[in-house]
């Protein structure tokens, strides 16, 4: 549903030297999966995201969806079928947790419309699938790391879109809060088969939530594929020279990945 | 870090935004509106609204009408205007930096008005443009030039705004341009020197509707641009990636908001010269009531700015009577301790 096609960019700043962050990179997410982006610091991770978003334009490749080439698309219209949840996300006034999921009804309103009982219906459903409905009248800034997370993907949810993005959802979060984000991820795609492309840089939250991974490497795809067959000791080495053992855990039920020393 | 308070004040989030609108609307319109009807009969002469709107009695010996049309309401009027296009500008500034002590005169952009305004009455500019005529321009092109410095301080490295930068950065900026204002006051002569520092310390000295009138085209466009503006100023204050990523067109809005403020911020200072503090004080408290909702926040700073600032000019011209403050006066020691007070709890 979500294809990109032969990708590459280059930051303003960077491009006359021709260091490209991006070097034709492709992609395919069919409907309903959850796609794993890994890779080291600066493999470029955060930028595709931010080209398949809309935010970025590529220098050279294109994105559709469902076909139509996002370029062709308003800014409306690409937040109405795809939405992004950061790693963090802070706001400089005191809006309630319930403004801050009706923000996402913006795409589907007009600039004068306010929101009626249909998107105030949409965005309690989105605050009940998150677990976040009690939290829904207080200020936003004073939930805690893994209840913001669980709005902004509330929020994201409200927009309706028929794809996810989300950047390192769980990189500032304690482990408690990024198990509970986890569970959260799987059960929305398992509930809602709601698509979704993670970055992240913890491997075992991609073994428990991807379907598929793609690892990057200084802008380059080195391997793609199913979650299982892809993340490999060999891969994890190439990827950031580090020798792990991955096994599969019975009773987490996935993969697991245990860094062992730094390869030589 | 956000301004919060632990408790959301004022009204109930979830009550439908409609209603909540209506009330925001009415409750700080009749403040708005009684403002304007009162503020007038207050003065060395008393007069009484009866009378002054007596139909029985010709104008003509009507005193009390008189006085109240002619000599009051025009600085009333002056007031409201300029109340509430700097406390707009002060919520676009607010929410396009993300920072709640962002306002126009620490943003360094009233300093660049004024600078600009005073150079066109000192040196008798005279031209127009599309019926603006040479002060409101002149102080326009002065809030853009100084907004342009800060701004760009501010974006520069993209890595959002930080509140150190910009705070020096208006701070900078606003000391540089009143050093530029120092000298071309240097050059001017004396009894316009004087008229210049009463006006530089903001002031309403406004007798008759010409210059109410003058300032109103700027002010029009500004109003038409601020209104495309409330929900995209919600999404953009909690980042303009994330607005981007919600469909909102970062680019364009942004140059609107900025056009906007900067021209009515500038129409306020052609007005009334650089009145500081308003722009700060009043989205604050409208926030402590209304919430953070820019569709709330906006109206309500426009109207309870107007009010904000008829209250002020009338302590102003009471206060120490017959003798006038200049309001900047009364706005500054309101809002120094207010601001104080602000950047206390951010700390």
């Amino acid at each position: 549903m979500l294809h990109a096609f032969d990708i590459s960019f280059a930051y303003p700043q960077r491009r006359a030297a021709g260091d490209r962050v991006l070097d034709r990179v492709s992609l395919d997410v069919a409907r309903g999966t959850v796609v794993g982006l890994l890779g080291p610091n600066g493999s470029g991770k955060t930028t595709l995201l931010r080209i398949l978003a809309g935010v970025l334009r590529p220098q050279s490749g294109r994105v559709t969806i469902d076909g139509r080439p996002i370029e062709e698309m308003t800014r409306r219209d690409l937040a109405r079928h795809i939405a992004v949840v950061p790693q963090e996300t802070h706001s400089a006034f005191d809006f309630s947790v319930i403004d801050m999921v009706l923000m996402g009804r913006y795409p589907h309103l007009g600039i004068f419309e306010l929101e009626g009982a249909n998107d105030q219906a949409i965005a309690r459903d989105a605050l009940a699938a998150t677990g976040t409905s009690a939290l829904q009248a207080r200020p936003f800034a004073t939930l805690s790391g893994g209840e913001k997370q669980r709005v902004v993907i509330a929020s994201a949810l409200a927009q309706a879109s028929d794809v996810l993005l989300l950047d390192e959802p769980t990189a500032a979060l304690d482990l408690g809060y990024q198990f509970e984000i986890t569970a959260l991820l799987r059960r929305l795609n398992a509930e809602r088969r709601t698509t979704m492309i993670v970055s992240t840089h913890d491997l075992n939250l991609a073994a428990a939530l991807c379907e598929r991974v793609v690892l990057l490497k200084q802008g380059r795809v080195v391997a793609h594929g199913e979650t299982e067959a892809t993340l490999t000791a060999e891969n994890i080495r190439l990827l950031y020279e580090v020798d792990a053992d991955v096994q599969f855990h019975p009773l987490a039920g996935h993969l697991t990945v245990v860094p062992i020393a730094r390869s030589r | 870090m956000p301004a919060r308070v632990d408790a959301l004040a004022g009204v109930d989030r979830r009550v439908p935004i409609r209603q909540r609108l209506l009330w925001t609307v009415a409750g700080f319109g009749t403040l708005a509106l009684a403002a304007v009807v009162f503020a007038p009969l207050v003065g060395s002469t008393r007069i009484s609204l009866a009378s002054a709107f007596d139909r029985s009695i010709p104008y003509a010996d009507n005193i009390d009408a008189q006085i109240f049309f002619v000599a009051r309401l025009p600085r009333v009027l002056a007031a409201a205007l300029v109340g509430s296009a700097l406390a707009l500008s002060g919520v676009v500034f607010q929410a396009l930096l993300r920072n709640p002590l962002a306002s126009p005169d620490t943003l360094g952009v009233s300093a660049g008005a004024a600078l600009g305004a005073m150079m066109a009455i000192t040196f008798s500019l005279d031209f127009s443009l599309l019926g603006i005529s040479a002060v409101p321009l002149a102080s326009f092109a002065g809030s853009m030039g100084a907004l342009a410095i800060v701004y760009g301080l501010s974006t520069a490295r993209r890595r959002g705004t930080s509140a150190v930068v910009l705070l020096l950065g208006g701070v900078t900026v606003h000391a540089l341009l009143s050093a530029v204002i120092a000298f071309v006051q240097y050059l001017a002569d004396f009894t316009q020197t004087f008229r210049n520092v009463r006006w530089l310390m903001g002031s309403l000295d406004v007798a008759s509707y010409a210059p109410i009138a003058a300032a109103l085209g700027p002010l029009t466009i500004a109003w038409a641009g601020f209104a495309t503006l409330p929900r995209v100023l919600d999404l953009l204050s909690v980042g303009s990636e994330s607005a981007a990523a919600r469909g909102v067109n970062v680019e364009r809005t942004e140059r609107v908001a900025l056009i906007s403020a900067s021209l009515a911020t500038g129409a306020a200072v052609s007005l009334a010269g650089p009145v500081s503090f308003v722009g700060i004080i009043v989205p604050h408290l409208v926030r402590l009531i209304v919430g953070a909702d820019h569709r709330l926040v906006l109206p309500a700073s426009a109207l309870f700015g107007g009010a904000f600032l008829i209250g002020c000019d009338l302590v102003a011209r009471t206060i120490i009577a017959p003798l006038e403050l200049p309001v900047g006066i009364v706005t500054a020691i309101i809002g120094g301790p207010v601001f104080l007070w602000l950047l206390f709890r951010r700390v």
